[in-house]
């Protein structure tokens, strides 16, 4: 008896649930999305086909064609649990070449941007070389550099500075080669690059601790430091209106040289802010133009000058960017006019 | 005990629905049908306006020269969502929405802030947009995409980057992860 009670009872309730519920599928639709089912194929207008370009134009056109997908990684990189490495995603030259500091940015100034070819939520890295050839010296510098998202970098070079000739004038004995190691890290904190609002610029943060290995001679020099640490801020904005891209980095600094003649003087100068600027006009997606000025200051009274640059980057690969540059680096060491070239290039997956 | 033996019946008694049971009503889906003329499928209704595309428009005979003109900019916008229907970073994205509807709206886009004398019809970026989950990455594919079209069509760098001007900014209402 009880038993069927209970039986009638949620028969009852199952009738009555199931009648509300067919109420409701005619009120209103009960699943929370909006699907799109053809009821039948529509033929769409049949457009023009759009002849491919390939092969027409100029020489230059021609070499600015894409050159198609070279990454012998492939696009999409590979997955190493969540982490997406090296999956392709930023557009080419968004994440500049390398500093001789090892950061991203121009060649002598640091900018917002964040090294490899990552997006949001990837990991990609990079790799470069420079060489630089003066009258008096020669620099070489390599290093790598970690980009995670677009967030943060963090990069490590290495610099030879070869005194060559003026090494003996110098009294440090013929071919003398200053060395010194940078470890730098990057946060962007605002804006963005390319995309967002065109008054918001890309803001980065970061610092650079630099190790000179020669403390000895930079001390006997008149530096008060073999080490230090340098703190910046950088903002960068591509104007596609006008294909040009602009950056500004304030730098509170208290090398010499960068840090190759060490650190702060043993007379007081210490930590000072200088200034970092690059302009820089895209002839293409794949080529860039500019110029680009470094202040410094002169710690050691050797008539240090401040820096500047006329280069041109071209990527040659979505992978590969090759820059080369007429940089003027003033007086190094007492020695006057060391201006000559630059070249760089730099991998980046 | 009970409730079960009672559950159990009533698994027993419980009627298969009926043959030619027409499910989509059942669940509320609703069949969209496309408009015999324009062969677009129907959108929420939404107040047209010109301020839905964006972004002010230029005025400069030059730039819409550079992209071949009214006809020219249509190639290019069709060619843009060809492009990434084909590509298979992005072509997820465009399955499940409707291409006739967007090469129409992304031309009167194109053409209106380009100033080459067009009204947009469209709904503005964010509506547009709404749960489609795209990412930076994405959005970085479909600017690929036009630049290739725009490349093939011919359109100086310059020109390029100021229709790319006109469009970057509306990243923040395209970009939802």
């Amino acid at each position: 008896m009880t038993l069927l009670a209970t039986c009638l009872l949620s028969l009852c309730h199952a009738a009555a649930g199931s009648a509300a519920a067919d109420d409701r599928a005619t009120q209103a639709p009960q699943i929370a999305y909006a699907p799109v089912l053809d009821s039948e194929q529509f033929e769409e207008p049949q457009t023009a086909a759009v002849p491919l370009a390939a092969g027409t134009g100029s020489a230059t056109q021609r070499a600015l064609q894409p050159l198609g997908p070279t990454s012998a990684l492939g696009d999409d990189g590979f997955r190493i649990g969540k982490l997406r490495a090296f999956k392709r995603g930023k557009l080419l030259l968004t994440n500049g070449i390398t500093t001789v500091e090892g950061a991203s940015g121009g060649g002598i100034a640091r900018w917002a941007t964040i090294a490899g070819r990552q997006t949001g939520g990837g990991v990609g890295v990079s790799g470069h070389a420079t060489a630089i050839e003066l009258p008096e010296f020669g620099w070489r510098s390599y290093g790598v550099a970690i980009g995670i998202g677009d967030r943060l970098e963090l990069s490590f070079a290495r610099a030879d500075f070869d005194t060559r000739d003026a090494g003996a004038l110098l009294g440090l004995g013929e071919g003398f080669t200053f060395g010194q190691e940078v470890v730098g890290a990057k946060m962007r904190v605002a804006g963005d690059l390319v995309y967002g609002e065109t008054w918001l610029p890309q803001i980065a943060v970061g610092i650079e601790h630099k190790r000179n290995r020669d403390g000895a001679i930079v001390r006997a020099l008149g530096a008060a430091d073999d080490d230090g640490m340098d703190y910046t801020i950088s903002a960068t904005k591509l104007l596609l209106a006008h294909s040009l891209l602009i950056n500004a980095t304030a730098r509170f600094t208290e090398a010499n040289q960068l840090g190759l003649l060490g650190f702060g003087a043993a007379a007081g100068r210490g930590y000072q802010l200088q200034f970092e600027g690059s302009l820089g006009y895209q002839l293409s997606r794949r080529a860039v133009i500019g110029a680009e000025y470094r202040s410094k200051s002169d710690n050691l009274g050797l008539g240090e000058d401040d820096w500047m640059d006329l280069f041109a980057a071209y990527a040659l690969t979505d992978n590969v960017t090759l820059t080369a540059a007429y940089v003027d680096l003033g007086s190094i060491a007492t020695f006057s006019d060391q201006r000559g070239g630059f070249v760089s290039a730099q991998v980046a997956f | 005990m009970l409730m079960t033996a009672a559950t159990a019946l009533l698994m027993v008694l419980q009627q298969a629905p009926a043959e030619g049971t027409d499910w989509d009503a059942e669940f509320g889906v609703e069949e969209k049908v496309r408009d015999p003329v324009t062969g677009e499928l129907p959108v929420d209704p939404y107040t047209q306006s010109d301020t839905n595309a964006g972004a002010k428009p230029y005025d400069s005979a030059r730039l819409v020269a550079d992209f071949g003109g009214r006809e020219g900019i249509r190639r290019i916008a069709i060619r843009t969502v060809e492009m990434s229907q084909a590509d298979p970073r992005i072509a997820d994205i465009f399955a499940a929405q409707d291409m006739v509807r967007l090469k129409r709206t992304l031309d009167e886009q194109f053409c209106y802030l380009l100033g080459a004398g067009c009204d947009y019809t469209g709904r503005d970026m964010r509506t547009a947009h709404a749960g489609m989950g795209v990412t930076r990455t994405d959005l970085n594919a479909l600017v690929e995409n036009l630049q290739a079209a725009m490349r093939e069509a011919g359109v100086p760098f310059a020109a390029q980057n100021r229709l790319l001007a006109k469009l970057a900014p509306m990243s923040k209402d395209i970009v939802e992860r």
